[in-house]
Parts: structure tokens; C-alpha cells; sequence
């Protein structure tokens, strides 16, 4: 037989196996007696699978090397604490941690619903102007003239199709 | 627009114009956005917070929806202003409790109120009264489309709008309604509706969300998942819930007319009786009674215009409201009393219950 379930909380044997179908999808958890006494998973109303998987997810022993969003110095630990992030980029720091949690928690894992179009239009454009504002740059100091001239009407093009946008 | 002048405007859940219904006492949708590049504001500091605050705000008084609307910072507030627009749904009690570099903006009528820095940036709420998901979303999704053409929002194309919790990703929207369910309750049916519609993914709350009690029979139920479908497909599949729930509030009202109609006769008279002539009301017992002439309005034993005096009163009997008309800083009991004068004044003049209509909806 393969070795006993460990509870998803503490690592201690699991003896209490719960299924929970929301969505048309199953949901596991194993605890061990204790967790799903403190856990409240004995009754019924008053439990939260969601909760619960999100703080399964982050065993300690997985998270023991500790990982920092770059952008805001926020670590798992702190997700563990808050059970919130510390800023969008940390969606991208954590990601291997998100993914399987997020399986649990939603419907799908792939947003299907509305997008922010003029928002990344802006982006695009910003992120474009940029990378032109740094090629002509680079242009003018190596001394390729004709270039330069190209990226320069390059951005003058981009700067008057999305004069309006621009503005703020 | 000022706070002063915002509580002394009947809402759209209070004003007798907005369209009430029977069983959906309200529609709420709200969406949760982010702006890109900045420190969610559970773990900002002050600054930070200060600086998106400022741009909210900006972009919130230059939309034509909020134009003359109400626009203020949280510590300019009062408790007990806060408390009334917290009893109105238009504030959390999250955001009530915020120190600094938080606040929110309200439409003049009252049916938009923007959070700034509560958990998200932006907390966008549309509330209307009645069972109105499309006509919500509507409104929600151009307010929301006119933000956007001036703030940058976090947004993967893979995850969709990026939020502090990842249970908001994805759309970051929770749609709702407010629910009268006084037959299922009675018939203790309501634990059975909960664990079915939890299964449909959906969650039944208490009046004011996440761990409040359901006094006066009223339950919010909203969609627990908001990745992997779109905006659209959330409200048709939250509107079929609800149309069941709907059909079987009225079984069940049926069934308990049909079965025991002196009970629940017995039940509206005596509230009726209570409400015009006590002298001591809590505020859960207020809400139960009023409840239950809800309930004898849908029965057909009061005249249908007075279910917006009923909605009016579900608000203007909470503690926030009663303490602000009275001017005085009040003690529980002394809010009792004032209470039940109040109700008694509004119940001298309401309509006598006429048992002899039979009349079953």
C-alpha cells in the first residue's frame, strides 16, 4: 500500500478525507484530525473550502526558501500572513506558487472576460515610444545619421496617430 | 456634493420613485481594479497610498457619472457618518475603519460609490433596487470603460485584472442580490438552499456581507469565482440561481398558506400590532417585523405601494440613521425608544391588513 495521506496543513498522518464538488469540480483536502477540528471542517456551515486550500497550498516546508517580489520586497511568508499580495507584479514572482492554488479557487485559470483595451493600447504605445526613444539614442551616438532620421519620423508617426491618447 | 446633504437625500434604496419588487430587494455589482506599476494598499505605505488616492480621485471627479457627486476622504468623515453610508451599503465597513489616504466617491443619486485604497484601489460599486443584473452591469461597465481611459489598471492578459486577494482575479467582479427569503426561513428550508447554491459556486451572506447575521430574512448571494469566465457568463449563470431561489421562496410561501395560513396571519398581524404600538425596539427585531409586513404586502394583504415605505424603513431603522435624526448622542436604550416612536409615528398612517383578500403571489 502506498504510504499513509499527510494532512495538507501540518504533515501529520491525514485522517480526515474531504470532497467537496463547487463548480462541477472536486476538491480535495486531507487533514489530520487536529487541523480539521481547528479548521471547523466538522461543521458544515461554518467552513470555507476556498480558505482552506489557499493555506494548504503554502505548506511551511514549501515555502521554506523564502522568495521576494522585486518590485515591492513582498516575500511568501507575507502571503501567508495576509493572504493577499503585495502588488501586480508579485502575480508574476509567484507564480508557481498561484498556479495550483488558483485551479482550486476558480472556475478556469485563463481570463475570458473583459480586457482594458485603450489601457494597453497606451501600454503598447508607451512601451513602443521607448524603444524607439532609445534606438534613436543609439543611433545618433554610433553616428548612423540615416537611422536616426527613420526612428526619429518613426515617432513623430506614433506620437500624432495617438496624439489624443497621450495627453494625460 | 456634501455628506450632510448626501444623508438627507432619500437613496436609490429609500427613494419611493426606484422600482420595488417582490423577494430581490436590490442588485449590486461591483468590480475591483488596480492601478499598474503600484503597491496594492494592504501594503503600501502611507505615500504611496497618498499618491494613488489623489489620482482616484481626480479621475473619478472628471467622469460625467460623478459630476456633483460626493467626494471626500475617509478621516474627513464622522463616525456615524461613516456608519450611515456603511447602513446604505455604499461604504465597507473595511473602508469605515481606514486611517489615511483613503476615501470614497458617491453619485448624486446614489446608485454608484467608488472605494479608494480599502483592499484594492478601486472598489466600483453600482447598487439598484429591484432584480436588475443587465441594466447593474451596464452602468458598472461604462463607468468602469470611462476610468480606464485615464488610469493605467494592472491587467495580464492571462489572469485578467490583477487584485490584492487572488479570489478576486479575473473579472475582479462580485454581483449580487439583496434576497427576502421570510418562507424559507420559516420552513427551515434555508440551510438546504445554502449548501445547493454553494455548489453552484455561489455564497449566501448576511444584510451586510461576510459575517453578518440575517436578520429580517434577508440573505445577499453572489458569485464565489471570478476567473475562467466572462462578466457576462457570471450574471447569466448568478441570474438563473436566482430565479430559482425565487420560484422557491414562492413554493414555499404557498405551501405554508396552504398549510398553516392562520400562522402566518397570526405572524404579519402581530408585527403589525408591534410596530404601531410599542415602545421599546431593537434594531434585529425591528428588522424582523418589518419583514413580515414585506411579506403580507407580497401576500396581497397591504396595498403594493407600501413596500418601498417598508425598504425605506429596513434602512432608516438602523442604529446610524435613527441616531442621526435624533441630533443627540444616544445610549442603545434611548435608540430603542426613539425607534419604536418612529415606526409608531410611519405605522399610524399605514394601511390596515386585509385578511379577507385571498389573493396568493
Amino acid at each position: 500500500m502506498a504510504s499513509p495521506l499527510k494532512c495538507d496543513l501540518c504533515s501529520k498522518p491525514a485522517t480526515v478525507h474531504l470532497t467537496q464538488i463547487v463548480n462541477n469540480k472536486i476538491h480535495k483536502v486531507d487533514l489530520c484530525e487536529a487541523c480539521a477540528q481547528a479548521k471547523g471542517v466538522t461543521d458544515p456551515s461554518g467552513f470555507s473550502l476556498s480558505d482552506l486550500l489557499l493555506k494548504a497550498s503554502l505548506n511551511p516546508e514549501a515555502a521554506s526558501e523564502t522568495m521576494r517580489c522585486e518590485h515591492c520586497g513582498f516575500t511568501q511568508n507575507d502571503f501567508k500572513k495576509h493572504g493577499r499580495f503585495g502588488c501586480p507584479h508579485c502575480y508574476e514572482t509567484f507564480s508557481a506558487m498561484l498556479e495550483p492554488m488558483l485551479d482550486n479557487m476558480h472556475k478556469g485559470t485563463v481570463h475570458t472576460g473583459k480586457v482594458p483595451q485603450k489601457a494597453l493600447e497606451r501600454k503598447n504605445l508607451h512601451d513602443r515610444l521607448t524603444q524607439l526613444e532609445v534606438s534613436l539614442d543609439d543611433a545618433i551616438k554610433s553616428e548612423r545619421y540615416e537611422d536616426a532620421a527613420r526612428y526619429r519620423d518613426e515617432i513623430n508617426q506614433v506620437k500624432q496617430a495617438f496624439g489624443a491618447k497621450l495627453a494625460r | 456634493m456634501t455628506i450632510a446633504s448626501l444623508i438627507a437625500t432619500p437613496s436609490e434604496l429609500t427613494d419611493t420613485a426606484s422600482s420595488k419588487c417582490a423577494i430581490v430587494l436590490m442588485t449590486r455589482i461591483r468590480l475591483a481594479r488596480n492601478l499598474a506599476g503600484n503597491p496594492f494598499p494592504g501594503w503600501a505605505r502611507e505615500g504611496q497610498r497618498g499618491v494613488v488616492f489623489e489620482t482616484c480621485r481626480e479621475a473619478l471627479a472628471a467622469t460625467p457619472q460623478m459630476k456633483r457627486g460626493l467626494n471626500v476622504a475617509i478621516d474627513e468623515l464622522s463616525d456615524l457618518e461613516k456608519q450611515i453610508l456603511v447602513e446604505r451599503h455604499l461604504i465597507s465597513r473595511e473602508l469605515s475603519g481606514a486611517k489615511s489616504a483613503a476615501g470614497v466617491v458617491i453619485s448624486r443619486d446614489q446608485t454608484l460609490s467608488v472605494m479608494i485604497n480599502e483592499e484594492d484601489h478601486l472598489r466600483i460599486q453600482v447598487l439598484r433596487a429591484g432584480f436588475q443584473l443587465k441594466k447593474t452591469w451596464n452602468a458598472i461597465n461604462d463607468l468602469d470603460s470611462a476610468l480606464e481611459n485615464v488610469l493605467d489598471y494592472a491587467f495580464s492578459p492571462s489572469l485578467g485584472y490583477l487584485t490584492a486577494c487572488p479570489t478576486n482575479l479575473g473579472t475582479g467582479m462580485r454581483a449580487s442580490a439583496m434576497m427576502h427569503l421570510p418562507a424559507l426561513v420559516i420552513s427551515n428550508q434555508m440551510e438546504k438552499v445554502v449548501r445547493a447554491v454553494n455548489q453552484l459556486g455561489m455564497v449566501v451572506r448576511g444584510l451586510f456581507g461576510e459575517g453578518s447575521d440575517a436578520s429580517g430574512s434577508i440573505f445577499q448571494i453572489s458569485n464565489q469565482t471570478t476567473l475562467g469566465e466572462s462578466e457576462e457568463e457570471i450574471i447569466k449563470r448568478l441570474g438563473s440561481v436566482l430565479n430559482s431561489i425565487i420560484e422557491h421562496e414562492q413554493n414555499a410561501r404557498a405551501k405554508l398558506m396552504e398549510s398553516d395560513a392562520a400562522k402566518i396571519y397570526d405572524k404579519i398581524g402581530r408585527a403589525y400590532g408591534i410596530l404601531q404600538h410599542s415602545h421599546l425596539l431593537s434594531s434585529g427585531e425591528a428588522m424582523n417585523l418589518l419583514s413580515l409586513l414585506r411579506l403580507g404586502i407580497d401576500l396581497g394583504l397591504f396595498p403594493d405601494e407600501s413596500r418601498s415605505v417598508i425598504d425605506r424603513l429596513f434602512i432608516e431603522a438602523q442604529p446610524g440613521h435613527i441616531q442621526h435624526a435624533s441630533q443627540h448622542d444616544l445610549e442603545t436604550n434611548q435608540r430603542d425608544i426613539l425607534r419604536a416612536e418612529r415606526l409608531r409615528a410611519e405605522f399610524a398612517a399605514f394601511a390596515k391588513p386585509d385578511f379577507s383578500r385571498n389573493s396568493q403571489n
